[in-house]
């Protein structure tokens, strides 16, 4: 990186770091650090949606459609979240290419489950055999974007089912009586009003996600998680300008402190934004901001 | 080979008794059940340990954290704020490298590497640091009524905190708690999966769960079995806290008798 590091063995201590740190493969977990963002700004629009549609069906006057909505929230929070982190990864690859496989290859007579096998025809596999590198890699990562959406979508419908009926019923009754019809009642009245009531939910559900994205590394993307024990580990001089003992520790401990302040910015900005959303609603929060104003 | 032969073999497979080999292919309904079930073990070990250690150093955290003297306070901030701000993955990580690095220093270290000791003290630095967060938050709710009375029949000091503070504080913290300690049970099934290796094979529930997700490439059948063991676990946990719950509560009158609500919560 910088033009001094020709020679790493006659370096100083500070310029021998520099040096390391800024090294091509301390490049790619520095990367990684973005592939974690990137994972967070799907994820977080993306199980929105999930709970948005999550809760709307749960308090959809359609039974089947209620029984769906519910059966959703009560099954993926039930289950240990790690265990639906592992199944979903491998459920939803076979899934799409068992639909890939369907539509390719209808003249296909073998069972799909031969034994300890899952066979699909060539056509069918996600990625295709021949697929380049990246393309594997961002079908992994597509595939743990959508398990993160799936698990935290249920969350996040329960926290917006929650805030949908905690919003005052007299506000209902007042659109209702305006001639409102129930789709109007929901789309002006409810879904404008019910953010405050989900915020605290929804901030802590943010803190939560933060703190799960390490598990991409269970999903088998090449995160930070991965990068720190690549690179902290023991390297001798044949291998590597830059010969070190184990740091691993110390890898992990960056990564610590990365999470803590990670969580500290997120925990200053939701708090402005709930100050921001309180105001002038009619709970004892904007009441107080009322008095001191 | 019975169902009964494999238990037999199978049952107490994750602390190392019975047949040394894990099965390795014609994997049978009843040599799941068995593995994850005893893998089950783990999870319950290390659930208790941490619950059981970590509910009295949550008790002092929590009365550090509401003391007036900061050099009781800042202590207790900082150790939730690490221990809550921080994913218990990376904690898991950062815990067993250093314990390694330790290793050399001195061979007292040695079993603090195998996750028998090492990730039970991460879980009860962990759960703590949660729980002290919920019993601080109790803590600052005790009616002032109840205080005050305590004053006026002349309660003070470490009496009064024994009978009446601290009864207050568990029976408002309780129902949070409940959560908290269901959250706990299902954060065990991370230490396989964060550097503490599974000597011999000898894992929790989620790794043989995962040996048998691998192996058949079914993840249908061993995800299920896991699933259906934790509500199992969690159903256990909600009637014995439940218990607890109506004895804290049982001098208050029906109504107002605070009924245990199930709110899940996720990962840490």
């Amino acid at each position: 990186m910088f033009g001094f590091c020709a020679d790493p063995d006659t370096l100083g201590n500070v310029a021998w770091m520099a040096c390391y740190l800024t090294t091509g493969k301390h490049m790619a977990i520095y990367l990684s650090v973005g592939t974690v963002l990137l994972l967070l700004a799907i994820t977080a629009p993306a199980a929105l949606a999930f709970g948005f549609a999550g809760a709307s069906a749960a308090r959809s006057r359609i039974l089947p459609l209620s029984w769906l909505g519910r059966g959703y929230i009560a099954v993926v929070r039930g289950v240990p979240d790690i265990a639906f982190f592992l199944f979903f990864v491998i459920a939803l690859d076979q899934f799409f290419e068992w639909i890939r496989h369907e539509v390719k290859c209808p003249d296909w007579d073998q069972p799909i489950r031969q034994g300890n096998d899952f066979v699909v025809c060539a056509e069918a596999k996600l990625p295709l055999g021949n697929a380049a590198q990246w393309v594997h890699e961002t079908y992994g990562f597509f595939l743990a974007v959508l398990t993160f959406a799936i698990v935290f979508g249920a969350f996040a419908a329960n926290v917006l089912y929650g805030a949908m009926r905690a919003v005052p019923r007299a506000q209902m009754e007042t659109a209702e009586a305006y001639g409102m019809s129930p789709r109007q009642c929901y789309w002006r009245i409810l879904v404008p009003q019910m953010w405050v009531y989900a915020l605290p939910g929804l901030s802590n559900l943010w803190m939560v996600l933060i703190k799960a994205t390490p598990l991409l590394f269970l999903l088998g993307v090449e995160d930070i998680v991965y990068w720190a024990r690549e690179l902290g580990g023991a390297k001798t001089a044949r291998f590597t300008d830059y010969p070190h003992g184990d740091w691993r520790m110390w890898y992990f401990l960056a990564l610590l402190v990365f999470y803590l302040l990670f969580t500290r910015v997120s925990e200053i900005v939701l708090d402005r934004i709930m100050k921001r959303l309180t105001h002038g609603q009619a709970t004892s929060g904007g009441e107080a901001q009322r008095k001191a104003a | 080979m019975s169902c009964l032969q494999t238990i037999a073999d199978y049952g107490l497979r994750s602390i190392g008794i019975g047949e040394r080999l894990l099965p390795r292919e014609d994997f049978t309904l009843c040599q799941q059940f068995t593995l994850i079930g005893s893998g089950m073990i783990w999870n319950v070990y290390f659930g208790l340990i941490a619950l059981l250690t970590g509910f009295f150093l949550a008790t002092a955290v929590a009365l550090g954290k509401a003391s007036s003297n900061p050099l009781a306070r800042k202590p207790s901030e900082w150790f939730i704020f690490v221990f809550r701000g921080s994913p218990l993955f990376i904690q898991f990580f950062f815990a067993y490298f250093a314990f390694l690095s330790l290793k050399s220093v001195s061979p007292i270290f040695d079993p603090f590497t195998s996750a028998w000791l090492g990730a039970a003290i991460v879980l009860f630095l962990n759960t703590a640091a949660y729980s002290g967060e919920i019993f601080y938050g109790a803590l600052l709710s005790i009616p002032k009524g109840d205080t005050e009375a305590a004053d006026a029949y002349g309660f003070s000091g470490l009496t009064k905190f024994r009978k009446i503070t601290w009864p207050t504080m568990l029976r408002l913290a309780w129902p949070a708690y409940t959560n908290e300690a269901i959250f706990l049970f299902h954060a065990t099934t991370l230490v396989y999966f964060s550097g503490f290796p599974a000597w011999r094979q000898k894992g929790d529930a989620l790794y043989y769960a995962n040996y048998f997700a691998d192996k058949t490439f079914n993840p249908f059948v061993p995800y299920p079995i896991l699933a259906g063991y934790f509500i199992l676990v969690t159903l256990v946990i909600i009637t014995v806290f439940g218990l607890v719950n109506r004895r804290l509560n049982r001098h208050l009158p029906q109504e107002s008798r605070g009924r245990l609500k199930m709110r899940m919560n996720l990962i840490r």
